[in-house]
């Protein structure tokens, strides 16, 4: 056996290396996620990613918004997110999810990151995930994991997001655990006039706060 | 599905640690909830080519990223991704940042009075091999200034970024050198218990020291590995 190695803080300094070009796009092309105004001129150095056709990527396109705040509520103004999720059917693009009935996406993986900037927003964009099996018997809700890092956050943040509309939420195991209070915390809901973006706000303080999970 | 082991939370520092100044605003204000590791927290991108496709490849030699050779302290740092049961992790993302010789990052808000370097800008990637090996040439960074306090200095360190086979073993961390001195002042380190301490520390070596050219650095990380008993699903 050994000891598990601590986690330390990102500091405020780790966008030229941790922002990645497409990052924050998991169905396009895109050059969004990546930083290229926080980095020093010249220091743009790191490979983009392969090919990915990506915008073969199958499912309901959707963006996910929002603004992350400190326990004081103000911007969190400099936070990493990373998001991890199925795909369209359901299935996680890792062997460890081998159930071959459900079919894999070759252009998504599933996997993105996300810088907040100096009014605490960031934006992804994404596919609608299918569910997946949960503890026992069940069925999760559509959600998607949510990684928080950055300067003043010593060990990562996790939490879920779900959305507004999908009926599935009433029999999600894990929102089942969530006090009923505290639910709508995790719940994007869909910005006004434009039918696929999501909102979802993460706040570490105050009446709404978001909850965070220990797994 | 078999979950993952806990985490080892007394060796973690603590989400609020008033030293740390920017963590009394930035630690949550509620405890974080238990949840069971589903599929989600048990899957994580892995498996082969998917971190070229997702990133691209790998970076490696952060000394030969430009036509002309960088200043500074030419060092090897190297080591495995292990699991807690000292299996190694293949296949897994090692992202590298650091500052430079001078104590300065290639980030438009690091206002250090120390130069930048146009030919090193401390970013490296490498995707660990069967053995969970991963290696990087980069060079020494230095101390920096920082304002946590009227005279604060953080210790020379690189930081980490592990993805592991999970979302569930994710890790980000700080690597630091043997003997510093600001080490036992560093309020960043210093959140991490004494008795853990050293797990954030490399270890100089001689033996894999390339001679007239390098000093080298080992350091091992270590994640969650997988629990013994298996979940009821």
């Amino acid at each position: 056996m050994a000891g598990q190695t601590p986690w330390q803080t990102t500091g405020p300094f780790f966008h030229f290396g941790f922002c990645w070009k497409g990052g924050a796009d998991l169905t396009g092309d895109s050059a969004l996620g990546s930083r290229p105004d926080l980095t020093a001129p010249g220091h743009d150095v790191l490979a983009e990613p392969g090919t990915t056709n990506r915008r073969l990527v199958k499912g309901e396109r959707i963006e996910i918004v929002g603004q992350m705040f400190d326990n004081t509520g103000a911007p969190f103004t400099d936070a990493l997110i990373e998001i991890w999720q199925a795909n369209a059917a359901g299935r996680y693009a890792c062997p460890e999810d081998n159930r071959a009935e459900i079919p894999l996406d070759e252009n998504f993986i599933g996997f993105g990151r996300a810088a907040t900037d100096k009014q605490g927003a960031y934006r992804f964009r994404t596919i609608r995930p299918g569910r997946v099996p949960g503890p026992g018997n069940t069925l999760q809700a559509p959600h998607i994991a949510f990684g928080l890092v950055g300067p003043g956050i010593l060990k990562r943040l996790l939490t879920r997001i779900y959305f507004a509309d999908a009926p599935e939420n009433d029999e999600d195991p894990i929102l089942a655990l969530v006090p009923a209070a505290r639910r709508s915390s995790l719940i994007a809901t869909r910005e006004p006039g434009a039918a696929d973006i999501y909102r979802f706000d993460i706040r570490l303080g105050g009446p709404q706060e978001t909850v965070l999970f220990d797994i | 599905m078999k979950p993952f082991a806990p985490e080892e939370k007394a060796a973690q520092p603590p989400s609020l640690f008033p030293d740390f100044r920017s963590s009394v605003t930035r630690a949550p204000a509620s405890a974080p909830l238990k949840i069971p590791q589903t599929l989600t927290e048990t899957t994580g991108p892995a498996g082969n080519g998917i971190w070229e496709r997702l990133m691209g490849g790998n970076a490696t030699d952060l000394t030969k990223q430009y036509k002309g050779e960088p200043l500074g302290e030419r060092i090897i740092v190297s080591g495995r991704v292990l699991d807690e049961n000292t299996r190694p992790v293949p296949n897994t993302m090692v992202e590298l940042v650091q500052a430079n010789p001078s104590g300065r990052y290639a980030h438009n808000y690091d206002q250090h009075d120390a130069p930048l370097d146009p030919n090193f800008t401390g970013v490296g990637r490498c995707i660990t091999d069967a053995e969970g090996r991963y290696r990087f040439i980069t060079l020494k960074p230095a101390a920096y200034p920082w304002a946590n306090g009227p005279n604060t200095w953080r210790p020379a360190h690189i930081h980490f970024s592990i993805a592991g086979p999970a979302f569930a073993t994710r890790l980000v961390t700080q690597m630091y050198f043997p003997g510093d001195p600001l080490f036992p002042l560093d309020a960043i380190a210093c959140a991490v218990p004494e008795w853990a301490r050293d797990r954030i520390v490399c270890r100089f070596d001689l033996e894999t020291t390339m001679p007239y050219w390098a000093l080298s650095y080992l350091f091992d990380f270590v994640l969650r590995g997988r629990d013994a008993t298996p979940m009821e699903n």
